[in-house]
């Protein structure tokens, strides 16, 4: 049998975090030693040779030369048993036991993960008889209904809403009880007071979990480190799509970057198509197939434009005093280390206005033909990623005070931009903000996230001639635009929304008042 | 005249460069030196040749280790194993050694394993062996403040009365090493200044390796590095350091000195680095290959054998197995860093003061406080 182990980018200096590959010292099916040089890379510091930590077979090489790859990435596949463990290494006589030895190792640690899987832990065997999600489109929406239908009691519980319709067991018998009785005090928390400690929290934020979505068990409510692991595993229960490392491969959505060097001549060469598998050209025409982030943005915006029947609201909006505010924190010391931008603002504005109509944060369930309110924000943020458009969202956004807020975008972007972002962090969002304005320009229809109901665009904020007072002033002024699903949110809702965001946004003391 | 000089030539390039052994292996008589070598047998000999094999194995496996990401960072010596295993084995066990981290050959000279090393550039550990037992110095990071720690612990010991009695089990000198960077540091001058007015037991060891970082010796100084000493009178000399016997040959008389009482003594010993700096440095940016040339022809490893080979001491059969336990050596370190457990944060509160201190203890008493959240209450929950 084989033994499959990943050679990965170590950092080669002191805290660097990225490398470009130089040179690939072996292919596939060769044979590396211990220390064996198998990568060149070059840094910001040196150029260096990394040597395999392992001996055996190369089996795969992820990456090519010229690749900027992040430290941790996947470089090279070695099979340190390719010869099926019969210890037939000649020249390695100590690598070769022990590669025999965990040859055998591997092979019971596959027989007990395969009991495993076959008998799943007493918890998540007893979620069978709840819902077996027939059809793995409907998620979150459908299990929500469902459950909320289950128990007319738990529907005052927002903090449990979301994500444990399947789970079974002895807490959720005594939440049932609590529920009845409606005494037991620690069960009814409201949803900005789930009760978790610090490392519970960051072990939460750390795998994507909304604390609201995760089931309490702990004393006095509280959840703990269990409870987030066990919602994750319901979460990866639920999730059709493959790993969470493949799901953002490493490809461009776009065409060939040579692409424009091929409109500058009336024929040109084929292109080059090395570092892009599938793309068939001539000399009129490049044809690069339809995948990976492409493709699913394409599904979305095709399920979105043609089921949700969108409405787009405009507002100009001066942003003088919210720039004012962002130019103050930015020179204050408490804001040091954290960059705010108008969107933070602007996020911060819409997770007010919502809190005064609640009832845009919501979502449109076919199939249950039901209308579902969320009673938490993750609040997605549209990024624009050498990998394509991905929309990550900021779990519990609702809850977060305005520097938290403006951490996440910042964490959100950074990983999105390397290429890190986990699966879960694009899952359950309710609400989306994009910033076409860092494109340079005013304004645009933004479609709907599938799933949502409400997305705001904004504007590049630009000097303006603008009205104050019967006179003419040069003010900072920004384009929102806010686009709803028009079967649960009528026109008068929408544009609500919208004018109590522009009026956060014009004067933000009315964050004081309202938020 | 002693091979150690207090005089300047007029001319810098008259100083001399002392040697035993030259490179093409031959060997070069010097009265002095000679005596002080006198006593090493072929066995001896072999030996060194030994350490200087494993320890080049075990310093190329830990620049493996930190490009597979188990170490932060590791400083290679390779290229200076002859003067630091002569030097280190040119010490009496009774003296204390003062290494910068840089010094693998003396450790394993001293006896510390090279995996005892490993666990402080692993970031494990601020050291794991023991100082005292040892009479080895924890690897000196900052470099230059070797000098005057150095020279304070050489004048208590006059103050404890080991220095020259005449009674050679006791009689204590300290051997202070540091490079050619380190010598340009203020602190330097500063230890030499109070090891030359109290005539402190104590030997001033600098491996020469030609580049502070990226800077070459011809920036830092004028004169050849062994003169600096003589304005403070301190007698000095300049040996060839890939020479592990005229290494061992000056140390031993310099150490033999201080001992007696007879004051501080000066060694500059040249030699190369021939790998980076550290292994978050790339020397291609500024040194040419054509000069790691030239000194890979005067490799320490390669000088004894050839001279041994001439000698008759070592056959093909000794250098195969030296070459294999060398290799041992490397896989075993490959496979006991896996085995490295990371300390109980709870560890960095030792050792902070010789004698129990009350804000420590506060702040170690917060810090367990402060740890107990992160246990898994659930294991100890009522309802379980």
């Amino acid at each position: 049998m084989s033994t499959l182990v990943m050679i990965t980018l170590t950092d080669p200096g002191e805290g660097l975090t990225e490398a470009e590959i130089l040179d690939i010292k072996v292919g596939v099916g060769d044979t590396v030693a211990i220390n064996d040089p198998v990568i060149e890379v070059e840094t910001a510091k040196s150029a260096v040779e990394l040597p395999s930590h392992i001996a055996g077979r190369v089996t795969r090489v992820l990456v090519s030369v010229g690749d900027e790859v992040v430290v941790g990435a996947p470089l090279i596949e070695v099979d340190t048993d390719p010869d099926g463990g019969d210890g037939a290494g000649s020249d390695q006589a100590a690598a070769a036991r022990q590669q025999a030895t965990a040859g055998e190792g591997t092979g019971a640690q596959d027989s007990t993960s395969a009991q495993e899987q076959a008998a799943p832990p007493a918890d998540s065997g007893a979620e069978e008889d709840a819902a077996p999600a027939a059809d793995p489109s409907a998620e979150e929406p459908g299990t929500q209904a469902q459950e909320a239908t289950e128990s007319a009691a738990e529907e005052e519980q927002p903090k449990n809403l979301v994500g444990y319709g399947t789970r079974s067991g002895a807490s959720r018998r005594r939440r049932r009880v609590a529920a009845q009785d409606g005494e037991d005090q620690d069960q009814q928390v409201p949803i900005d007071r789930i009760l978790a400690k610090p490392p519970v929290r960051k072990l939460a934020r750390d795998l994507g979990i909304a604390l609201a979505d995760v089931f309490a068990t702990g004393p006095g409510g509280t959840v703990t480190r269990e409870d987030v692991l066990a919602a994750q595993q319901r979460a990866i229960g639920d999730e059709p799509a493959p790993a969470d490392g493949d799901y953002f491969p490493d490809e461009s959505p776009q065409a060939p970057a040579s692409l424009h060097g091929a409109m500058k001549s009336a024929t040109s060469q084929p292109m080059d198509q090395q570092s892009f598998s599938g793309v068939t050209s001539d000399d009129r025409t490049t044809r690069v197939p339809i995948r990976s982030v492409r493709k699913r943005t394409a599904e979305a915006m095709v399920s979105s434009a043609f089921t949700a029947p969108h409405v787009t609201v405009f507002n100009e909006v001066d942003m003088t005093a919210t720039m004012d505010l962002v130019r103050t924190l930015r020179a204050s010391r408490e804001w040091a280390d954290v960059r705010i931008s108008p969107l933070a603002i602007v996020a911060k504005a819409l997770l007010v206005a919502i809190r005064r109509n609640p009832e845009v944060n919501a979502s449109w369930n076919e199939d249950a033909q039901e209308i579902v309110y969320k009673h938490f924000v993750n609040l997605g943020i549209a990024a624009a990623t050498p990998r394509g458009l991905i929309v990550p969202n900021i779990k519990d956004a609702h809850l977060l005070t305005l520097k938290e807020l403006a951490e996440g975008i910042n964490d959100l972007a950074k990983t999105a931009r390397s290429g890190s972002t986990p699966l879960s962090a694009t899952r359950n969002g309710t609400i989306t903000v994009t910033n076409f304005g860092v494109f340079g320009i005013d304004s645009g229809t933004p479609i709907l996230n599938p799933g949502e109901s409400v997305i705001l665009g904004m504007g590049a904020v630009k000097q303006k001639p603008w009205a104050v007072d019967g006179s003419i002033e040069v003010r900072e002024v920004t384009q929102l635009a806010l686009s709803f699903d028009h079967r649960l949110i009528d026109g008068a809702l929408g544009s609500e929304l919208l004018r109590d965001i522009s009026a956060v946004l014009e004067q933000p003391q009315l964050g004081l008042v309202w938020g | 005249m002693s091979v150690f000089r207090t005089t300047i030539p007029q001319n810098a390039e008259d100083e001399p460069l002392v040697r035993l052994i030259a490179p093409d292996g031959t060997r070069t008589p010097h009265e002095e030196l000679d005596a002080a070598v006198a006593h090493l047998t072929g066995e001896d000999l072999r030996r060194y040749y030994r350490d200087m094999v494993m320890i080049r194995a075990a310093d190329l496996e830990a620049t493996s280790l930190q490009r597979q990401g188990q170490l932060g960072l590791w400083a290679s010596a390779l290229g200076q194993e002859g003067a630091q295993i002569g030097a280190g084995h040119a010490a009496r066990t009774q003296d204390y050694l003062v290494p910068t981290y840089r010094e693998h050959g003396i450790a394993w000279a001293r006896g510390i394993e090279p995996w005892r090393l490993l666990d402080v550039w692993r970031g494990i550990a601020h050291g794991s062996y023991d100082p005292y037992e040892l009479r080895t110095h924890p690897y000196m990071l900052v470099l230059g403040a070797q000098a005057p720690q150095a020279v304070g612990y050489a004048m208590g010991l006059q103050r404890d009365g080991l220095v020259g009695t005449g009674d050679d089990e006791s009689d204590t000198a300290v051997l202070a090493l540091f490079g050619d960077g380190s010598s340009s540091e203020g602190e330097v001058s500063e230890g030499f200044t109070f090891a030359a007015s109290f005539q402190a037991p104590c030997v001033f060891f600098t491996q020469n390796n030609q580049w502070a970082i990226s800077v070459p010796t011809s920036v830092q100084s004028r004169v050849p590095l062994a003169q600096r000493s003589r304005g403070w009178g301190i007698p000095s000399v300049r040996i060839d350091g890939n020479d592990v016997l005229a290494v061992y040959g000056a140390v031993r008389l310099a150490l033999d000195a201080a001992r007696r009482g007879e004051g501080p003594r000066y060694i500059e010993a040249l030699t190369y680095r021939m790998a980076a700096h550290t292994t978050s440095d790339d020397p291609t940016r500024y040194r040419h290959s054509t000069e790691e040339e030239e000194w890979a022809a005067k490799d320490p490893i390669d000088r004894l054998r050839t001279y041994l080979e001439a000698q008759d001491e070592i056959d093909e059969a000794f250098v195969t197995r030296c070459d294999e336990e060398g290799h041992d050596l490397a896989m075993a370190l490959h496979h006991q860093i896996h085995a490295m457990a990371d300390p109980d944060p709870i560890e960095m509160f030792r050792n902070v003061y010789a004698d129990p201190h009350p804000l420590v203890e506060a702040e170690r008493e917060e810090f367990v406080q402060f740890r107990a959240q992160f246990e898994d209450e659930t294991t100890t929950g009522e309802e379980r």
